[in-house]
């Protein structure tokens, strides 16, 4: 078997809360490969963004902990590498872009420097050769007037700008692995397209992998090779994003997919799924979709299904499916 | 037939900051009893500051709005007061618009109070009668709004607003903090209750594809000015204006297969503090002429209704094309 360059197995993150301990990440699984664009979705609180943190080294501990699964970059567990070792990979082999680009940002350091800062900290070059790099690099993400632009702070950009900017510094070292953690969610439509059109063109030009983390399945549709669908911590369904929209198994997957109002047609009703999102760690026995599940029947509130292959490459975590 | 409840005309709203920022540029439409407008559009497009203008929660600068044959501009706060029995509001944030402090049972009847509809016991009443409506149990009365999940809290907001018998509902951004599946009950609920009780909605999103499934008509803003209006499908499958149909193509569609024309806007939203001078849009227009860089262009309307303002169509008398 070929390994992968990213290969996450059954990855366990938890949270000491005053409730108890909280799985935020149970049992995760997944692999990107060069080039590939994986997707991982899910609403609120179902562990996607903790499950990119963990691989990022990022997870603030207390009150978190990985504790259990193997993180495997280019054969390294992340999960034993030493601080030192981690701030080698982060930034220089695997990136990482957040929602917020004005959070992500120093308001008080010069869009320049902070580029310039982040090649300085991953490579011997000197800092007239860091700052030309920064200037292609800009350029390259499609920002003009790079010049002035070096001299500038965040607040004097907009929202797609900062995001450009911070797409910048995420490809400056060229990464093997972009980790995207709702790159998009507060841009405006507009303005997201021009972001994904971004990434999908860095992608094929620097055959960096991408993580993206997103609850708009408009956006997985548009962008990925892989889907990866989570649920209260867990994995439910992974497939190919044609097979995740054509022939979606888990009953989650299918609601998820049926719920979202259609911009080329109008349905009569939309449907919904009932009940609310489970807080992580709520849901004790069974699986954890079974007390909003439709379909649910005995075994389902007793034990939970593993992870099971169906057809092709498609794997997904239901009773419906364990037999077959 | 179908009355008109509000017929808002020429609505301004000007900032005076360092610049005059004009938030909201002369936005009219109308609006019928029992449909569901809704209004889309970019951030500082000026769609929220239209809705907080129709509730007197702002000033307008300029024009006026008709809600039931009164022009609520010239209303004293007394007045205005009063009217909010009829016109009510729905926030985008359910955590922010609940008062943490309050029991639910309080925060739904305190509009009754407000109004001085009924007494203590039939107000109780209300408020369990409400709950069932919005599909909470009425054994939630006595809970706090931290207890409760943010659909949960936006179906208690969708009460409130439904205590006092409301005539018209402004909904901004009422479904866009929500997760997807819960998003769909909500829209649901709305639906249902539009039926049930006759509501006419002004709904302002930022979804088009929530905006398509919850409204008859649709007006697409931008810059503060409305560029285009026309019923749900034939804005939707027949825009006309340049930046409609770049909005339309740009949102990601869920579905891999689906092949759509690409266009890719150019540019940012300019500021509303120093927009463009001649039509607004000129800017990041595909289609931009040497005209639209100098003169605003004209609204023209064809006969069903369908409104754009753009020079494209500014020398057609019927813009069918």
């Amino acid at each position: 078997m070929n390994s992968h360059l990213l290969h996450v197995k059954e990855l366990q993150t938890q949270f000491i809360t005053d409730e108890g301990t909280v799985p935020a990440v149970d049992d995760v699984s997944f692999y990107v490969n060069p080039g590939e664009v994986l997707g991982i979705v899910g609403e609120s609180g179902c562990g996607k963004s903790v499950t990119s943190l963990s691989v990022m080294g990022l997870v603030p501990s207390p009150p978190g902990k990985i504790t259990g699964g193997e993180i495997l970059f280019d054969g390294k567990d992340l999960t034993e590498a030493s601080e030192k070792q981690m701030q080698k990979i982060r930034g220089n082999e695997i990136a990482m872009i957040f929602q917020e680009p004005m959070t992500s940002l120093n308001p008080v350091i010069k869009i320049g420097d902070q580029l310039i800062e982040g090649v300085r900290i991953h490579t011997d070059k000197s800092r007239k050769q860091a700052k030309e790099q920064a200037m292609d690099m800009l350029q390259k993400v499609g920002l003009s007037r790079v010049d002035e632009l070096m001299s500038q702070y965040p607040h004097q950009l907009s929202g797609g700008m900062r995001q450009r900017v911070m797409i910048a510094m995420a490809f400056i070292c060229e990464p093997k692995v972009l980790i995207a953690d709702e790159p998009t969610t507060a841009l405006d439509v507009t303005i997201q397209k021009q972001i994904l059109n971004l990434m999908k063109q860095l992608n094929s030009e620097m055959h960096t992998a991408i993580i993206l983390i997103t609850h708009d399945l408009g956006v997985v549709a548009e962008m990925c090779d892989r889907v990866v669908v989570m649920y209260a911590g867990k994995i439910v369904e992974e497939a190919t994003v044609k097979e995740i929209f054509n022939d979606p198994k888990h009953p989650y997957t299918k609601g998820l997919i049926q719920s979202v109002p259609d911009l080329r047609q109008r349905k009569d009703k939309l449907y919904s799924i009932p009940g609310n999102v489970p807080k992580p760690g709520q849901i004790k026995s069974g699986c954890v979709f079974a007390p909003r599940c439709a379909y649910a029947f005995e075994t389902c509130g007793q034990e939970m299904p593993k992870l099971c292959s169906t057809e092709g490459s498609q794997q997904v975590r239901c009773w419906l499916y364990h037999e077959k | 037939m179908t009355e008109t409840i509000l017929e808002v005309t020429n609505l301004k709203k000007y900032f005076n900051h360092k610049h005059v920022v004009k938030a909201v540029d002369g936005v009219s439409f109308t609006l019928k009893k029992g449909e569901t407008l809704g209004i889309v559009g970019e951030s500082g497009c000026g769609k929220s500051t239209t809705g907080r203008m129709l509730m007197r929660l702002i000033d307008a600068t300029e024009g006026s709005i008709v809600f039931q044959g009164k022009n609520l501009v010239d209303l004293s706060i007394k007045q205005m007061r009063a009217m909010r029995k009829d016109v009510q509001m729905i926030f985008q944030d359910p955590y922010a618009s609940l008062n943490p402090r309050h029991t639910i049972e309080r925060i739904i009847e305190e509009p009754m109070i407000v109004h001085k509809m009924g007494n203590k016991i039939e107000r109780k009443e209300r408020v369990r009668e409400l709950l069932e409506i919005v599909g909470l149990s009425s054994d939630y009365a006595k809970r706090y709004p931290h207890q409760f999940s943010g659909g949960q809290r936006q179906r208690i907001g969708i009460a409130r607003a439904l205590a006092v018998r409301p005539k018209l509902i402004i909904a901004d951004e009422p479904v866009s903090a929500l997760d997807v599946s819960v998003q769909a009950q909500v829209l649901n609920l709305l639906d249902d209750l539009q039926k049930k009780f006759e509501l006419t909605y002004l709904f302002i999103a930022h979804d088009l594809s929530v905006v398509r499934h919850i409204s008859n008509r649709v007006a697409v803003m931008y810059l503060g000015r409305i560029v285009e209006l026309a019923n749900r499908d034939d804005l939707y499958d027949h825009p006309k204006h340049p930046y409609t149909k770049a909005l339309l193509s740009s949102v990601p569609i869920p579905a891999p297969d689906f092949e759509k024309e690409e266009t890719e806007l150019k540019g940012d939203i300019p500021s509303p503090s120093n927009p463009p001078t001649g039509c607004p849009f000129h800017t990041r227009c595909p289609l931009v002429m040497e005209k639209c860089k100098t003169k605003v262009p004209q609204a023209r309307q064809n006969s069903n209704g369908h409104y754009v303002v753009c020079h494209l169509y500014n020398d057609k008398e019927d813009m069918a094309i």
